[in-house]
């Protein structure tokens, strides 16, 4: 069983997105995390997906995904050296003593308080999804009052691009 | 400029898609289109009982003439009736353009008057889907539906239309795209040079080669390209369910069908090869048994345009992506330029050890003294009136499976059967379908008392518009297929498999306005199929046909083992 980061180019038209979808379900594939997008030309949206499988399950979801008429291109990411990155947006009890401690393990983790009230900080925090799970390891789940995450983004490493 | 309408746009679209037929059934949002159909001649209507047999019956005249049917149906339950028949269409790749009629588009999501979600609840079992969102879309759409069913691996499309993108005082530019192109969708075109190159060593090397050929031919279009390279090259072949005609069943070197009901030889040859050569097949669970155990020493060489097919079920060691008739075309040309032919020694001893493996269940089957036929015996009776050159349709279950068996199909798209969903009621609308299209020659639909009873209110449409197939039903008052898996793994426990109540046949069909006999005994039997097809040749014909409830279908292979495992007669295993 692998970690692969699925990435599609997709026709921006309404419908689309739950023919991938509905593949995923009706197949018995699992998806754990699904961003989708418009890209810079509007007729596309950009589509990552990651799902845990083995390499004969792997090929026959890249198989099935192609035959959808609205997939434009697809890569598994995970095939080739590249960037993935995930967005937190993380609500922490902050009193007292904590306040100062939550603010440097924010700092650490090079996230940013981006909301406060007496009692809660509001941080956002950017990285690869296990960098996400070790910040929230590290502030202890006691203290985590609601997360909420956008799944992961990914992108290939130097000149490859996934274009028309 | 010429303006139309949304609805008259439609229709001289479906014109100029080469459309003869459209099978459908009008209702509140398809009035306007129904009324541009009523204005012209050149597109003809078909108006069915139920909306299921219309999928069915466009099904049918797509698998025989090769082009897509099409189907019209209205919002709501119109669309939902045709679910069954647009999954057994998808189910066996055959080209199908449905048209759904949808309420005003300002009422969508509203839960208005028969809307359902169509798109929706198609998606799992259509190709590709379109939603009209402005009427001077329309003929392009209609175009791309029909570019997108009939190429690469075919498949149903379904355009779903609100009722107000068809408004007769609405009119607009009428253009026909001459050519469609789709920028993410491209179906291949031949198969990799060198992958054929690769094929064609192996099939020159091999020693106990066979040829395991499936629907994709006949789909292709390819079976004499098939016949050609299995004669040239004297290999055996064998053919799935939905493969049969592609390669003649009467032919010398043809094994019969694969697979659960398969022939003896043809699975025991299947475990026994060194090279299997496969066409447009896609290792289907009731062609392989347990693919753990699936032909342990063979080589396999698989030939489909369905990149997904390959290595599914069982893993291809030369996977060709390409059409069949292309890539066949190919090898032949690499066999002309190599000049070499296979092991001539190797094959001659294959072939005697084949022979030997022939006879050893022969599809024989015993019949009964007292006159109570076998269903067997109903087939082959059936096969010697028709020549052997009926269009036969089927329904699903035993009678399947034996018109499978004892038809032997000579020539390609004769025979029409619901292979990969198994739909029971598919076989008589699918029959209606071939038979307005092939006016000519006989059809016959091989049924059995449950399955004819799932759409038999289509012999009302076949008296309006004069449809004389013929309907042979294998009567053995229970459902025989269930009853004999009841009978194999529960002790004979028939729940549910019974059929009480079942209603007098012959009267039926007089009620309908047909003929009906019955035939309760074998020597009743020549002369009923003689008055069936020759008598009563331009009538629709309801032959029940009593036969022996207790037969069963065999071979058949043993859940969970290899290929050659197989029940041979209700007490002999191999």
């Amino acid at each position: 069983m692998m970690r692969h980061i699925i990435s599609i180019l997709l026709e921006n038209e309404p419908g689309a997105l739950s023919r991938v979808v509905g593949l995923f379900a009706q197949r018995g594939y699992n998806i754990e995390t699904l961003t989708v997008a418009p890209t810079e030309d509007p007729t596309l949206s950009r589509l990552t997906m990651t799902t845990h499988c083995d390499d004969r399950k792997i090929e026959q979801i890249t198989k099935q995904l192609n035959k959808l008429i609205e997939v434009v291109k697809l890569v598994d990411l995970s095939e080739g050296q590249h960037i993935e990155r995930e967005l937190m947006l993380i609500k922490v009890k902050a009193v007292g003593a904590q306040r100062a401690e939550i603010k440097r393990t924010a700092d650490i983790f090079r996230g940013q308080i981006v909301d406060v009230s007496p009692c809660v900080y509001t941080i956002q925090l950017t990285g690869a999804t296990d960098k996400l799970e070790a910040f929230i390891d590290a502030i202890g789940s006691a203290a985590v009052l609601e997360t909420v995450r956008t799944g992961v983004s990914g992108i290939s490493r130097g000149e490859k691009v996934l274009s028309l | 400029m010429e303006l139309l309408s949304g609805g008259e746009m439609l229709v001289r679209a479906l014109h100029e898609a080469g459309v003869e037929y459209i099978y459908g059934y009008p209702g509140g949002s398809l009035l306007h289109i129904y009324d541009a159909v009523y204005k012209q001649s050149a597109v003809k209507h078909v108006l069915v009982r139920h909306e299921q047999a219309a999928a069915h019956m466009a099904d049918g005249y797509a698998r025989a003439t090769g082009k897509a049917g099409v189907v019209m149906v209205t919002s709501g339950p119109g669309a939902t009736n045709t679910i069954t028949g647009i999954a057994t269409a998808f189910t066996d790749s055959i080209p199908m353009v449905v048209i759904s009629g949808q309420v005003m588009s300002h009422l969508v999501g509203d839960d208005a008057f028969q809307e359902t979600d169509m798109l929706g609840v198609s998606r799992p079992v259509v190709k590709h889907s379109f939603s009209v969102r402005r009427p001077e879309e329309i003929p392009e759409l209609i175009a791309k539906a029909f570019y997108i069913a009939n190429t690469g691996r075919p498949g149903p499309v379904l355009i779903d239309i609100p009722k107000d993108m068809t408004m007769p005082n609405e009119r607009y530019e009428y253009v026909y795209p001459k050519k469609v192109k789709l920028r993410s969708y491209t179906p291949p075109q031949r198969g990799h040079s060198g992958q054929i190159k690769k094929a064609v060593e192996l099939l020159l090397a091999a020693k106990r080669p066979v040829v395991y050929s499936g629907g994709g031919v006949i789909i292709d279009g390819s079976s004499d390209k098939l016949r050609a390279l299995v004669d040239r090259l004297d290999f055996p072949c064998t053919s799935t369910l939905m493969g049969l005609g592609g390669y003649p069943g009467t032919g010398e070197r043809f094994l019969g069908m694969l697979g659960m009901h398969g022939t003896y030889e043809a699975n025991v040859v299947m475990h026994h090869a060194d090279v299997i050569l496969a066409v447009g097949a896609r290792f289907d669970d009731r062609v392989t048994n347990a693919t753990n155990k699936f032909c342990p020493d063979a080589k396999i060489i698989h030939i489909d345009i369905d990149p997904s097919s390959i290595s599914k079920t069982i893993t291809a060691d030369v996977p060709i992506v390409g059409p069949v008739g292309t890539v066949l075309d190919e090898m032949t040309a690499l066999l002309d330029e190599a000049g070499e032919t296979p092991d001539a020694d190797a094959l001659a001893s294959w072939w005697k050890q084949i022979n030997d493996w022939r006879p050893r269940h022969g599809m024989r089957y015993e019949k009964n003294d007292n006159g109570l036929m076998k269903p067997q015996e109903v087939i082959e009776a059936l096969w010697t009136a028709t020549k052997g050159d009926a269009y036969v349709t089927s329904d699903v279950g035993q009678h399947q499976m034996f018109a499978a068996q004892y038809y032997k199909f000579d020539k390609p798209n004769r025979w029409i059967n619901s292979g990969g969903l198994g739909t029971m009621g598919f076989g008589f609308p699918a029959a209606m379908g071939v038979k307005m299209n092939f006016p000519d020659h006989e059809v016959v639909c091989v049924t059995g008392e449950g399955s004819i009873q799932m759409n038999i209110q289509e012999m009302s449409t076949c008296l309006q518009y004069g449809i004389p197939v013929k309907i042979i039903c294998l009567n053995n008052g229970s459902l025989g297929m269930v009853r004999q898996w009841q009978d194999m793994n529960y002790e004979g426990r028939h729940s549910n498999s019974y059929m009480k109540s079942l209603p007098d046949f012959v009267k039926l069909a007089a009620a309908y306005g047909h003929v009906g006999i019955q035939v309760k005994s074998r020597d009743e039997l020549p002369q009923a199929l003689d008055d069936a097809l020759n008598k009563y040749k331009d009538r629709l014909v309801f032959l029940d046909v009593a036969v022996d409830p207790e037969e069963h279908v065999y071979p058949m292979q043993v859940p969970l083992g290899s290929m050659r495992d197989m029940w041979l007669s209700k007490t002999e295993r191999t």
